[in-house]
């Protein structure tokens, strides 16, 4: 059984399909790129994959349970047990510091474990900003403390909606690497992305155009390193 | 780490580090507080703050003797019956009909001190006696017989069992009364002064009560000595008691409607700031609710904080409400007031329960923000 598949989904607002007939599978331990231009209908997936959002149409199987017939509720006991979140934009509490804000995440799951929440800043590299508020952190420290909050409940899943679209190209190869690091450990990984080279370190890229899964690109020679052969033709389809 | 702890050391945080903008959440619910718990200080103070002032209108309690005369022993009887701190004052008073250059003049003996006391109205030229020897006349009577103070007076009395020799008494005038009452034709000696013109012991035809008490409670006291004192009768002077509740009523009812009127507006005062303080934080509730908090998880994190800020804001309340209804109390009463310990306890209760109950609906619609929110990078 997959981790994560969806059947014929389709969210439609009016006479706008935002998704249409779209299907696909993630395996546990997958690391899964899903890219496309602007209102293709990737936030719309992020949403229903985390729990935010229900399909028109549709069922979504996460874990075996189709989160499509579920409660508000629910949804939300699901969100936190089984998915971890990292936005573009960070979004930490900017009133808590760094240890706080991961915490956080500990509190409404299970219990707060200032410990745990260290050792978690420890694997991003931030165990010594860990009493800075968010306004003392640059970017890019921002965004690990983000990871850290994201896999601190040992997730299913975690979903990263464009993870290095506020980064420079240094804090992004942090980000990355840290992604490499989580997937070794098993973690299962989707990624929105608008960055083809943050895409193509996947072990798969699924482009969405005007709602529907337009192509897929499996990394073949995937070896937790970057291969760039697949992606080179998706960039110049792109470019066309 | 307890969830307890967690969820102190998160609001605690809020307020702590967004301090800019939890001052003017704060300064709304500590003002409101302030004036809150000095009007009800006032309130509560103003029976004692009037029964003051109305004490300068004179006895509002007299007692007369169920059978003639009572004695001196009986008064004293009597006045354990009023707690000493409500009795401003008390004056036995003793009438013979003397006679004063053969013309007869009603004498009346008193206490001097409870008299000056309990008669805070009458307007003495010169002083009031301050020893045997001296005594007071009134207006009326100083004018009739061309009296002026610091003459020497004699004043006689004829027994009745012994018509034909009269007891006399030199005293020297130390001042004259005006009331604009019956009191102008009386004069005034000590107790002592009127034994030794009777040669008997005195007895009390009346004794004029000044009690600092409404009339439910003066009745009360009534009905004690009575019981307690057979020979003596307590009776409220109405016309004075009666006018005091009346008026001691309405200005009761216009601060209790000023209290209601404040407590109205800081509820919406609160309740306004904290929809503001909701409405700027819809990104935080959305990212808290996409971590997976549960809508009961934000309305306690931020009733908690409301109730935190509540809480500050009465304990600041309570200390400067006293302040302001000490100013108020100074100006209009010009005497301290009492301070009601009761009122720190109570002002913050009121403040917690204000500021939570008026941040409740905002509270309640922040969870209806959509997570997705946060996720769509708005």
């Amino acid at each position: 059984m997959s981790l994560l598949e969806l059947k014929h989904i389709y969210k439609i607002y009016g006479e706008l399909h935002a998704l249409d007939d779209v299907s696909l599978k993630v395996e546990k331990g997958e690391w899964v790129s899903i890219m496309g231009p602007s209102g293709s209908g990737k936030s719309t997936m992020m949403n229903i994959i985390g729990c935010m959002d229900k399909p028109t149409k549709g069922e979504v199987l996460l874990d075996g349970v189709d989160i499509a017939k579920e409660s508000a509720r629910n949804l939300t006991a699901i969100r936190r047990d089984k998915i971890g979140l990292i936005f573009q934009q960070f979004h930490l509490v900017n009133y808590l510091t760094a240890v706080e804000n991961v915490m956080l995440a500990q509190y409404y799951h299970s219990m707060p474990d200032e410990k745990e929440a260290m050792e978690a800043l420890d694997r991003v590299g931030l165990a010594d900003r860990a009493k800075h508020l968010p306004s003392q952190l640059s970017g890019g420290e921002q965004q690990r403390v983000c990871v850290a909050r994201a896999l601190i409940n040992y997730p299913e899943i975690i979903l990263a909606d464009e993870p290095t679209g506020n980064l420079d190209e240094a804090n992004e190869e942090i980000v990355v690497d840290l992604f490499h690091k989580l997937h070794n450990e098993g973690t299962t990984l989707i990624v929105v992305t608008h960055d083809p080279e943050v895409a193509e370190v996947a072990q798969r890229t699924l482009v969405l155009r005007s709602g529907k899964l337009h192509k897929e690109i499996v990394n073949q020679n995937f070896t937790g390193k970057i291969h760039f052969e697949d992606m080179d033709t998706f960039r110049k389809e792109e470019t066309q | 780490m307890k969830k307890r702890s967690m969820y102190f050391r998160m609001i605690t945080a809020s307020l702590l580090r967004r301090r800019s903008r939890m001052l003017v959440a704060l300064l709304s619910i500590a003002i409101g507080a302030t004036v809150l718990s000095g009007l009800v200080t006032i309130y509560y103070d103003v029976p004692r703050q009037m029964g003051a002032q109305f004490r300068n209108y004179g006895a509002n309690m007299i007692l007369t003797g169920s059978d003639g005369r009572f004695t001196a022993s009986d008064m004293e009887r009597s006045l354990k019956e009023i707690p000493m701190e409500e009795l401003v004052g008390a004056a036995p008073y003793r009438y013979e009909n003397v006679r004063i250059h053969e013309q007869p003049v009603v004498g009346a003996a008193t206490d001097m001190t409870g008299a000056k006391a309990a008669s805070p109205f009458w307007r003495v030229e010169g002083e009031w006696p301050a020893s045997d020897g001296q005594i007071m006349v009134g207006a009326n009577v100083a004018e009739s017989f061309r009296l002026k103070t610091g003459d020497l007076l004699t004043v006689s009395y004829t027994p009745e069992e012994h018509v034909e020799t009269d007891n006399t008494i030199d005293l020297t005038i130390t001042g004259i009364l005006d009331t604009g009452g019956s009191e102008e034709d009386f004069v005034y000696l000590t107790l002592a002064d009127m034994e030794k013109l009777t040669g008997e012991v005195s007895a009390f035809d009346v004794a004029e009560l000044s009690v600092s008490a409404q009339s439910d409670v003066l009745s009360r006291y009534a009905e004690k000595i009575g019981e307690a004192v057979p020979a003596v009768g307590a009776h409220l002077v109405k016309r004075v008691t009666a006018s005091e509740t009346t008026v001691l009523s309405k200005l009761q009812a216009l601060v209790l409607l000023v209290t209601i009127v404040v407590l109205a507006l800081t509820m919406i005062c609160v309740a306004t700031t904290m929809t503001a303080v909701v409405a700027e934080r819809r990104k935080e509730i959305g990212l808290r609710k996409a971590i997976g908090a549960s809508d009961r998880s934000i309305i306690g994190e931020f009733l908690g904080e409301s109730m935190l800020l509540g809480c500050i804001g009465g304990v600041l309340g309570a200390g400067l409400g006293y302040v302001f209804a000490q100013q108020v109390s100074l100006r209009v009463f010009s005497s301290e007031i009492r301070f009601q310990l009761l009122l720190i306890p109570a002002t913050i209760l009121v403040s917690v329960l204000v500021t939570g109950l008026s941040s409740l609906l905002p509270i309640r619609s922040a969870t209806d923000v959509d997570p997705a929110l946060v996720l769509k990078g708005e």
